[in-house]
């Protein structure tokens, strides 16, 4: 019998596999080290200190745009989640239709087409609303997240209902529930961990864009991501590094949470 | 009086090229307190026809009556009938009594009532000690019991079974039959019953409706579809059968006198409104017929093979006229045959025992 191939035993398998792993690790590694350095350098070690986080805590600037981020994170993943049940449900619990993987494809459209060009298209469409209605409000970032943070929300509550026994809602509807009963009472309280891990991966998707935001964006309208950037075509210190640690950690702790959700049975 | 169910020229085409007939034509009346089962290999329309009877999928055409009045535009949820699923499909976010007090509280009952119901249906089921648990806690044959007292709380007119017993094992499954049938007893419910064990079909059952590719070949009580199979099939997918060829000598109603291979005239039993001539096939059931020396026989042949099954003893006979035989005799320590392998020998059976099969 042949020898079944096994990539672990190719020279050198271990030494790619490592230096993969260091150059992944390593910058972010010492991002967060030196966002405890006592110095203004982001590259010179000069001791250990709390100094930027607190300098960042009392930033007004960093505290408005984390406001900003936390409500358009929010509210875009929200909304987004919510339309992605409807889609979910619309694309698993219906006969099958004509032009179904067509409907697929437009619904995870975000995820194909280049962010820049889907950034341009919002700038200039929504250029041309500013003009007829005078509203400049956050609502115009709100809408765009929401967009492209659909399909984050789709594929994991898709994935739950396609994961599910239709058996059970059928025993239900045999049971004298109508159907809008059925849903409330055994599709939603199955459906809470797909849709809960849909909403985490959308606001961490939300709290991290920079592209779309920084060209729909009014002015003023900086959100922690874009403010960052700004910050850094200025003076770089370790206060930036200490704001992508605490960011790091939020979205650690979300895909964490996120991994738990999709694993927990019923 | 009308029928529990009445199913009339009940037809299913699924769509497609090509279309997929999954129950052509099918009428069938069952009774108020039967326990009627419908038995096939899988895809003959069985479960599909279960499922319209239920509500889950649309007949194409025919009528599907419930005591006179016609379910084909009532969703399932107003269909008084209940299903016990071949999954079971517990709501795993639910324990074992909220399961089983789910229909009664859709049908919007007191709390007080339900409480008392679903008390005596976990008495009637043997599983009153279960009520807290989450269904993901309790063996396949608890969770059986629970889909049978859920599908039996709201005291539906009739109960639907999907192969049930499928899941369980071998000495459990046979612990359920009689379970079933006690419960069916007790509660006056018409069960519909469905399987493709045609030895659970015959222990339970009232009426069998035996069925293939999407038509009803025959309905009858057990013992009538057993001894007397109208037609091949039947014949075939329900026990051993030896299939053994004759010619019609004369014939009224179902009695008949049939001319053996042999030259030998014997009665046989013609099928329910037919009257066959010329070359025909009868059925002869393996512990119908008996071995016997040459000078007796019915069918003369040579004995190829003594198989020994414990209870009984198969003996095999290679007849004259180039065709088969099995002949199922029971033990018994006092006995012993008296032949052995490559003797000549006969096969015999009693008048009225052979069955003219529709071709």
């Amino acid at each position: 019998m042949a020898k079944r191939f096994d990539i672990q035993r190719m020279p050198g398998f271990k030494t790619v596999a490592a230096v993969t792993f260091v150059l992944l690790y390593m910058p972010i590694f010492l991002l967060v080290i030196y966002s405890f350095n006592a110095g203004t350098s982001i590259a010179i070690w000069e001791g250990f200190s709390w100094r930027w986080y607190v300098s960042a805590w009392d930033n007004q600037q960093v505290q408005e745009a984390t406001v900003r981020s936390l409500i358009i994170a929010f509210w875009a993943s929200a909304i987004s989640t919510t339309l992605a049940v409807l889609a979910a449900l619309a694309t698993t619990r219906t006969p099958k239709f004509k032009g179904q993987s067509a409907v697929f494809a437009m619904i995870n459209q975000p995820l194909m087409v280049p962010e820049i060009v889907t950034a341009v298209a919002l700038l200039i469409f929504f250029a041309m609303i500013k003009v007829a209605t005078g509203y400049t409000g956050l609502l115009y970032l709100i809408i765009a997240h929401t967009a492209f943070c659909i399909p984050f929300a789709y594929l994991p509550i898709r994935a739950r209902l396609t994961g599910m026994d239709l058996a059970l809602e059928q025993a239900a509807a045999d049971l004298y529930a109508p159907p809008f009963r059925v849903f409330t009472r055994i599709t939603l309280p199955q459906l809470w961990p797909g849709i809960l891990a849909g909403a985490m991966l959308a606001f961490v998707i939300s709290l991290d864009d920079v592209v779309i935001t920084e060209f729909v964006k009014s002015a003023g309208q900086d959100t922690l991501p874009t403010y960052m950037l700004g910050q850094l075509r200025r003076v770089v210190t370790p206060e930036v590094n200490a704001i992508s640690t605490v960011l790091l950690g939020i979205s650690v702790t979300m895909v964490v949470a996120f991994t738990a959700l999709s694993k927990l049975k019923t | 009086m009308t029928a529990a169910i009445s199913v009339r020229n009940l037809r299913k085409v699924y769509p497609g090229s090509p279309e997929v007939v999954a129950l052509a034509d099918a009428s069938i009346d069952i009774e108020d307190n039967e326990f009627f089962t419908l038995l096939g290999p899988s895809g003959c329309g069985k479960t599909t026809l279960l499922r319209m009877i239920a509500g889950f999928e649309h007949p194409t055409s025919g009528t599907l009556t419930m005591h006179g009045k016609d379910l084909a535009n009532l969703p399932p949820y107003q269909r008084p009938v209940n299903t016990v699923f071949q999954s079971y499909a517990l709501f795993p976010h639910m324990t074992v009594a909220q399961n089983i007090g789910f229909g009664l509280e859709m049908l919007g009952k007191p709390k007080a009532e339900i409480k008392q119901t679903v008390g005596e249906m976990m008495e009637l089921v043997k599983m009153s000690q279960m009520a807290d648990r989450q269904t993901g806690q309790i063996s396949g044959g608890q969770q059986q019991r629970v889909a049978l007292a859920r599908a039996l709380a709201p005291r539906p007119r009739v109960l639907l079974l999907d192969e049930p017993l499928s899941a369980l094992d071998f000495k459990l499954r046979k612990d359920m039959q009689l379970e079933l049938k006690r419960l069916q007893m007790e509660t006056g419910i018409t069960f519909i019953f469905v399987t493709h064990d045609q030895e659970e079909a015959l222990t339970m059952s009232d009426r069998i409706a035996v069925m293939s590719a999407g038509t009803i070949r025959q309905i009858g009580g057990p013992r009538d579809i057993y001894d007397h199979p109208a037609e091949r099939f039947v014949a075939d997918f329900i026990g051993d059968t030896n299939f053994v060829p004759a010619e019609v000598a004369a014939s009224k109603g179902t009695d008949a006198d049939v001319t053996l291979s042999s030259g030998k005239v014997i009665a046989a039993r013609m099928p329910e409104g037919e009257a066959m001539q010329g070359k025909v096939t009868l059925a002869v059931r393996p512990e119908h017929a008996s071995i016997c020396p040459e000078a007796e026989a019915l069918l003369p042949g040579t004995l190829s093979e003594i198989v020994y099954f414990g209870t009984d003893t198969h003996y095999h006979v290679a007849l004259d006229d180039g065709t088969g035989f099995v002949v199922r005799r029971q033990n018994r320590p006092d006995e012993i045959s008296g032949f052995s392998t490559g003797d000549r020998i006969g096969v015999q059976f009693a008048p009225g025992v052979g069955q003219v099969l529709r071709d």
